[in-house]
């Protein structure tokens, strides 16, 4: 302990008796890590949001009639070994719905790993807007329920949630569908089925997720209204949404629910797949540059104190002469560049934050597509200390191998001038 | 005063160098030296005389032959031991005076005191000061090193080489850059330290007057010893 205070005392003379140098050093590290906390708040604020935003509008795992399963030829059946062609064949009509719908819910809700389950019932509708008609869709919901799922309640823009449980003609419509239909809560709008049924519903309550996908199309009903609208009976389900303690097992049990209740089984992940693969491309690019900035702050380092030990060969041999060890002046020489990582890092640290404090501040409009006034920031503490660690390996990495040779500098071919 | 115990034994000492082309510097080289003595070792240029200092001083290591100070065989010791053993044991005075630049003159002479961690720094900072008074510089201490003039910087060294009181101390022409007056001081200083704290001094000169007034002259010559 007594040599460390030593050697440190020594590496702490050799920087400050050349600090232009020594800051020239540590400004390299400093940029590379603010950059990569500013980088990497972006980049995973941006993830965190496009996630966020996935799971208001994606359930962790949707059950769903999927009629375009292949299915077997009748040939197939009479004529099982041979080689059969069918050309154009034709789905059969079958019903979109999910046979014993409410016996499936009642199996989910008896699954531990379950925390909320949701069955719906989605028909495609015309929004009568004069003589414009508005494509769009009808969610017949247990409301409550599906505010358990998706948060509705602070979704909402006007009405209540109870306002659509008191009616049997209620809608709860997205912002942006409202406003092309210029409808507002209380107004009544008609609507007309693809099987050509039409009725008027009246508007108790506005809604925004906060991604134009939705809020411009879709509106929420009663189960049994969008049955009605349906004409169908009131075992007529055709969605049922999950919502897991765990959202990242979601897709292993939508692969356990597809084999046994043989309808199928999405996951979120896979719902999103766009999103997430958006995901690891950003996570790519930030690791590639943060790692690039590092290596050439690395870089830097060793080509400072390659410089120094050069300049300092005289030093090295009276140190060696008075009795220092080989192992004494490696150490005193990484202690330097350790010194420069550890300063340049933190430097780094608070200049990443307010790099990032600044992003967080540029306005950004993106107009209906999504709910954004400002970039989305990260500012978790993990990317923090990855930041610290990485400069804190980088350097001393790249201090290591100058300070190595330090060591070896052989002191009679000096002292002998 | 008895000085009859050999604080340093050299035997069959044979040294080469390969660049450009192998050639032999010391030539078995034998001699004992004994405590407490003032020796120089002369010699025209090329002769080996730095060679053999260099040696003794156990920085070189590469030689044939067997170097034994104080009783303990210094050959094939390993470098950190023999770093560890010229800290406590020997001191180095050069030619150019060869203080570290940016630190003070007081560092300078604390460093390898704080490096053999045997006294407290109070300790050895008064220490430091008593040798600075003795060789007149004290009011120096906190100057930088590179600040002092040649005469000033070589009295630094000698006291810095004196800090952890060394067996031996060594010198490389120590007085080949001074002026008469600095060489005077430096050679009585050597004198003095040899008489009265038993400290043995091998001294490197081509200075034949100041090589007269020491106890004993070795001599080489072409690597092989002429006179012991």
């Amino acid at each position: 302990m007594k040599d460390f205070s030593l050697i440190f005392q020594i590496a702490r003379t050799h920087l400050l008796s050349r600090v232009k140098q020594t800051i020239v050093a540590m400004l390299g590290v400093t940029f590379g890590i603010s950059l990569f906390i500013g980088m990497v708040g972006l980049m995973t604020g941006l993830n965190d949001f496009t996630e966020e935003l996935a799971m208001t509008s994606t359930p962790h795992i949707h059950i769903y009639n999927d009629v375009a399963v292949d299915r077997r030829t009748i040939l197939d059946d009479s004529n099982p070994d041979g080689f059969n062609v069918v050309h154009h064949q034709k789905p059969k009509d079958e019903k979109q719905n999910l046979k014993d719908a409410f016996q499936i819910v009642r199996v989910i809700q008896q699954d531990e790993r379950v925390l909320g389950v949701a069955p719906s019932v989605a028909t495609q509708v015309f929004y009568n807007y004069g003589p414009v008609q508005l494509n769009g869709s009808v969610l017949g919901v247990n409301i409550l329920a599906e505010d358990r799922m998706f948060d509705l309640r602070n979704k909402l823009r006007s009405g209540t949630l109870e306002d659509l449980l008191n009616t049997n003609d209620g809608l709860i419509m997205g912002v942006g569908l409202a406003r092309k239909l210029n409808v507002q809560t209380g107004d009544r709008v008609t609507i007309t089925t693809p099987q050509g049924y039409t009725m008027k519903l009246r508007v108790v309550g506005t809604f925004q997720m906060g991604m134009g996908a939705i809020d411009d199309v879709r509106s929420y009903a009663n189960i049994t209204t969008v049955q009605k609208i349906m004409q169908k009976d009131n075992q007529y389900i055709t969605d049922i949404n999950v919502k897991l303690k765990d959202q990242s097992e979601a897709e292993s049990i939508a692969v356990m629910y597809q084999r046994l209740f043989g309808y199928r089984s999405v996951g979120w992940e896979e719902a999103n797949a766009t999103l997430i693969i958006g995901n690891i491309f950003r996570n790519i690019l930030t690791y590639t540059v943060s790692i690039t900035l590092l290596t050439v702050a690395g870089f830097g380092i060793y080509n400072i104190l390659n410089m120094t030990i050069y300049n300092k060969m005289k030093d090295i041999a009276i140190l060696k002469a008075m009795g220092f060890s080989a192992q004494d002046v490696t150490q005193i020489f990484l202690t330097q560049s350790i010194i420069i990582g550890l300063l340049g890092s933190l430097a780094g640290l608070m200049l990443g934050y307010l790099l990032a404090y600044g992003i967080s501040k540029v306005p950004f409009d993106a107009g209906d597509v999504v709910n954004l006034t400002s970039l989305p920031v990260n500012f978790s503490i993990t990317y923090y200390i990855i930041g610290i660690v990485f400069g804190m390996l980088t350097t001393s990495l790249a201090g290591y191998l100058p300070a190595r040779k330090a060591g070896k500098v052989d002191p009679i071919e000096i002292l002998r001038g | 005063m008895s000085t009859s115990v050999p604080v340093l034994e050299a035997t069959h000492i044979n040294k080469y160098f390969f660049e450009p082309t192998k050639f032999q510097v010391l030539k078995d080289v034998s001699f004992t030296i004994e405590r407490g003595s003032f020796v120089s070792i002369v010699g025209k240029s090329g002769s080996g005389k730095s060679t053999l200092m260099y040696l003794l001083s156990t920085m070189d290591t590469d030689y044939e032959g067997e170097i034994i100070v104080n009783g303990e065989r210094l050959t094939d010791k390993k470098q950190k031991e023999l770093a560890r053993f010229r800290n406590e044991n020997i001191g180095f005075v050069f030619q150019f005076h060869f203080l570290l630049p940016e630190f003070s003159v007081l560092q300078n002479l604390m460093l390898p005191a704080q490096k053999l961690g045997r006294w407290s720094d109070e300790e050895i900072e008064q220490r430091a000061y008593n040798h600075l008074k003795t060789l007149g510089v004290e009011d120096q201490a906190n100057k930088l090193a590179n600040k002092l003039s040649g005469g000033q910087q070589q009295r630094v060294a000698i006291a810095r080489a004196l800090m952890n009181d060394p067996l031996i101390v060594m010198g490389d022409e120590p007085t080949g850059n001074l002026d008469s007056v600095n060489s005077e001081i430096v050679f009585d200083t050597f004198h003095r330290i040899s008489r009265e704290q038993q400290q043995t001094i091998i001294m490197v000169t081509h200075d034949e007057d100041l090589a007269a007034r020491t106890d004993r002259i070795i001599e080489l010559k072409d690597g092989e010893v002429i006179r012991a």
